[in-house]
């Protein structure tokens, strides 16, 4: 299963590394962005700060950034809610990150990758879905390409590049 | 003259790491003028991993030994599983492939 661009994304409610749950979709009038990542992905872990920095700078527009984790925690031990809430004890998250164990979330939404990044305006539509940017190795990029896209949306414009190749480590399915 | 070195990559499809590591890999032994010679091997199972220790795509041994071990940069142990590896470049930052003179100076160190 996916969502396409112009879809309604479903809605679920997944708890963060405090316990407390977060619907997905959003109950206001602005974007919200879900970031499918990991712990230990070079990926994820590169574009990480550039995510985040991102969301600091759209808070005061009151766009919802969620980074959720879905990996199969099991094989993955680095990746389970326990390692989540010691990684969000010791660093600077400006997002909740939420955890996805029965990986049903990325499943229904069609990720792929860790990161992968699904835009929604207010209402929950799928607006961009794909990287943050064009070059994990290059912090110069900024999230280039989710910034356009929340500039598009937050102007009420579908963004001129909707989608693209989400690029890092494949998320780790359940057996 | 140089001694020949053995050169193996090896790598999980769940990365999109190796044909750059593949390439810089070549690059570095280009330079020093050493055969670029570079044996791939697949791991495919977790059980591969295991048996040849693999904690994460790509992983590059130079003469049997691991490029980041053979620097004193190992680090913490990771498991053996099909991952991605995490590197750290000169300059700090997080990377999915070794840092290009971190490759250039354990290919040197080899060769000596």
């Amino acid at each position: 299963m996916s969502v396409d661009i112009g879809e309604r994304a479903p809605d679920y409610t997944l708890p963060d590394t405090a316990g407390d749950g977060w619907s997905l979709t959003g109950e206001g009038d602005a974007p919200t962005v879900l970031v499918f990542t990991c712990n230990h992905c070079p990926y994820a872990l590169a574009w990480h700060e550039r995510i985040a920095d991102a969301a600091r700078d759209y808070a005061d527009r009151s766009v919802r950034f969620l980074a959720i984790n879905a990996n199969d925690a099991e094989r993955y031990p680095r990746d389970s809610y326990e390692a989540m809430q010691s990684r969000v004890a010791r660093e600077d998250w400006p997002m909740p990150y939420l955890h996805d164990p029965t990986q049903r979330v990325a499943r229904e939404y069609g990720a792929k990758t860790t990161p992968d990044v699904f835009v929604l305006d207010a209402e929950g539509t799928l607006r961009y879905r794909g990287a943050p940017d064009s070059d994990y190795d290059d912090p110069s990029q900024r999230a280039a390409w989710l910034r356009d896209a929340l500039d598009a949306v937050l102007a009420g414009h579908q963004p001129e590049r909707a989608e693209t190749t989400p690029v890092g480590c494949s998320i780790k399915w359940k057996r | 003259m140089d001694r020949g070195l053995t050169v193996e990559l090896l790598w999980w499809e769940g990365c999109p790491s190796t044909e750059r590591a593949l390439t810089e890999l070549r690059e570095a032994l280009d330079e020093l003028g050493l055969p670029g010679d570079v044996a791939m091997r697949e791991i495919r199972t977790d059980t591969e991993a295991e048996a040849a220790a693999f904690t994460g795509s790509p992983t590059i041994l130079i003469d049997g030994v691991e490029l980041m071990a053979a620097l004193g940069k190992g680090g913490d142990a990771e498991p053996a599983g099909l991952n991605c590896r995490v590197y750290v470049r000169r300059d700090g930052r997080v990377s999915p492939t070794p840092d290009p003179e971190d490759l250039r100076e354990a290919l040197k160190g080899a060769r000596q």
